[in-house]
């Protein structure tokens, strides 16, 4: 479980998150969501070390994370940022296998292969493994992205946006691949979201946020509705029950 | 991987060979002993130019920058200019050459010590920031080093545009003996961080998500890449103007992101460079034109050349 405990950040004089206190479930899917600005990518980086926080305390299992090693956090928690820029060439294989470094330190033994051949099997890039990345459509990109967050196989998973840029279907695949995750592997995944569709219908909790606060946090059945959604979106969105799915209809 | 290498040890060795062999005429006692200290010369300020731009550009996420924007040259020329200046040129032949070697890798040590150790007080502080303060120092010792060249005499002023360019036909064997012995000793100091440089390629965010402790590896490399340039520099001259060069032409012949290839690659083809450019320098040009000229105009078209054959295989 990953507790969070009066958490706070400055950018110079602005709280960008403010006295922020939450618990994550262990093993399920947990939805940041909230206007632009709310701090939902700065509380994500703050969870996984990526930002230094000014005031609080983060707990992994416990263990204060500002205490842990680096090299140790990295077999427990991932994290994969919405742009991901990479001066280097790499194919999607070698992209995937770095995700081993944290068990090999760059010598890569046969566990570790097995561990890459899974990932990528995993995500279905077996037939373009050896295409260099820049080669590659955003859906597939991001999909060789996931792939190396699972072949790191870090019992959190955190993605800052990961739907950034992705069609339907690619949008579609990569929550489904998420689903699996956590059903098939037991992972925990926390996810920064816009489309509060997707989060709806894939999360099991769900993280309002705004300016810097958590406006209501509880399960998926909780938060989707008409009031919750006023007081985060300042909007009114009407909410149609299809299929078992709660569907938000913002357009008009 | 291993063919590349194996080819560009090959071409190094052969060009060594003809470096040694050339024109003797039989005083090989001579030739030979005078010769062999270039060539060490050349191997040792070669590969760590070419090992500390390959780091430097590694950890800055950037393929055209080179350690020289940390200022380290341009204090080097300073000091050199600010010794003539006071003590007048006569000065360098009477101040033991070993001395002058000693203050400048000392004080070139000291400047980049200082600058980190300001710079990383504060937490979070960017390398870019880092870079922008460098190249502003950098700036003001080449400006002083102007001025205080505008004031001298004449006379002292070729003293002193001598020591602008790097020049292998002075090296002193004691410095050589004292600058690898300290160059294997930073090496073997740092070489454990090695293995983080290709998770570092891939960016910050990335580096630590995969459990490097970033700041603290990337303080690291910036202090033996401070460590490394001095000495090269207090031995032969301002001489980064290689690495920027040499590490690209590696990235495209090489073509892998393993830093354990790319380091010997690049300091390959930083030795062939240097040995190359000089035997035109020596046997074409006959000291006519410098060194650092050569190797860019040949390297500089090998390059283009290389970005042009790129383009048209996408």
């Amino acid at each position: 479980m990953v507790e969070i405990r009066n958490v706070s950040k400055q950018y110079g004089s602005k709280n960008v998150v403010e006295n922020v206190s939450l618990r994550i479930a262990k093993g399920k899917i947990t939805s940041f969501i909230g206007p632009n600005g709310a701090g939902k990518s700065t509380l994500l980086s703050m969870i996984s070390r990526l930002l230094t926080k000014d005031q609080g305390e983060i707990l992994l299992e416990g263990t204060e994370i500002g205490q842990c090693k680096s090299s140790d956090l990295a077999k427990k928690i991932s994290i994969l940022k919405q742009t991901n820029h990479i001066t280097v060439r790499l194919t999607i294989r070698e992209l995937v296998s770095f995700g081993r470094f944290p068990y090999s330190q760059g010598n890569l033994t046969k566990e570790d292969w097995k561990h890459v051949d899974e990932a990528i099997r995993y995500m279905e890039l077996g037939d373009i493994q050896h295409k260099y990345l820049d080669q590659l459509s955003g859906g597939q990109r991001q999909r060789a992205y996931i792939a190396m967050v699972v072949a790191q196989n870090t019992e959190y998973i955190l993605l800052d946006e990961p739907l950034n840029n992705l069609d339907m279907k690619h949008s579609v695949q990569i929550m489904k691949v998420l689903r699996r995750l956590v059903d098939e592997m037991g992972k925990t995944v926390v996810i920064v979201i816009h489309d509060i569709n997707f989060a709806s219908v894939y999360s099991d909790y769900i993280v309002a946020l705004k300016d810097g606060k958590v406006v209501r946090e509880g399960t998926t059945n909780e938060i989707i509705s008409a009031q919750t959604l006023k007081d985060v979106y300042d909007m009114d969105i009407q909410i149609e029950d299809i299929d078992e799915n709660k569907i938000c209809v913002y357009y008009a | 991987m291993k063919a590349k290498i194996i080819g560009l040890t090959i071409v190094a060795i052969v060009l060594i060979a003809i470096f040694m062999m050339i024109d003797a005429g039989g005083n090989w006692d001579y030739v030979l002993p005078r010769r062999l200290k270039k060539i060490l010369a050349i191997v040792l300020t070669g590969s760590v130019i070419a090992f500390s731009t390959l780091v430097f550009q590694t950890i800055t996420n950037n393929r055209i920058l080179t350690p020289s924007i940390i200022g380290l040259d341009s204090l080097y020329m300073f000091i050199q200019t600010l010794v003539i200046f006071a003590l007048g040129s006569t000065s360098l032949t009477l101040i033991n050459k070993n001395v002058n070697f000693l203050i400048s890798v000392v004080l070139m040590i000291l400047f980049a010590g200082l600058l980190y150790k300001w710079l990383f007080k504060r937490e979070g502080q960017n390398i870019y920031f880092l870079l922008l303060i460098g190249l502003i120092f950098g700036t003001l010792f080449n400006s002083l080093s102007t001025f205080l060249q505008l004031l001298i005499d004449p006379n002292e002023f070729l003293r002193v545009q001598d020591k602008m360019f790097a020049s292998f036909n002075n090296v002193n064997t004691d410095l050589l003996i004292i600058s690898f012995v300290l160059i294997i000793a930073v090496g073997i100091y740092f070489w454990k961080y090695i293995k983080y440089l290709d998770v570092m390629s891939l960016g910050r965010d990335q580096a630590i998500n995969l459990g490097v402790n970033y700041d603290f590896v990337v303080k690291r490399f910036l202090i033996i890449i401070a460590i490394l340039v001095s000495i090269s520099t207090a031995l032969v001259g301002p001489i980064t103007f290689l690495g920027l060069l040499v590490v690209n032409v590696a990235h495209q012949f090489m073509k892998t992101y393993q830093h354990k290839h790319l380091i010997v690659g690049s300091a390959l083809i930083s030795i062939i460079a240097l040995v190359g450019g000089l035997l035109i320098v020596e046997r074409v040009f006959t000291f006519s034109t410098t060194l650092s000229v050569i190797v860019n105009f040949i390297g500089g078209a090998y390059f283009i050349y290389l970005l042009l054959k790129e383009n048209k295989s996408w």
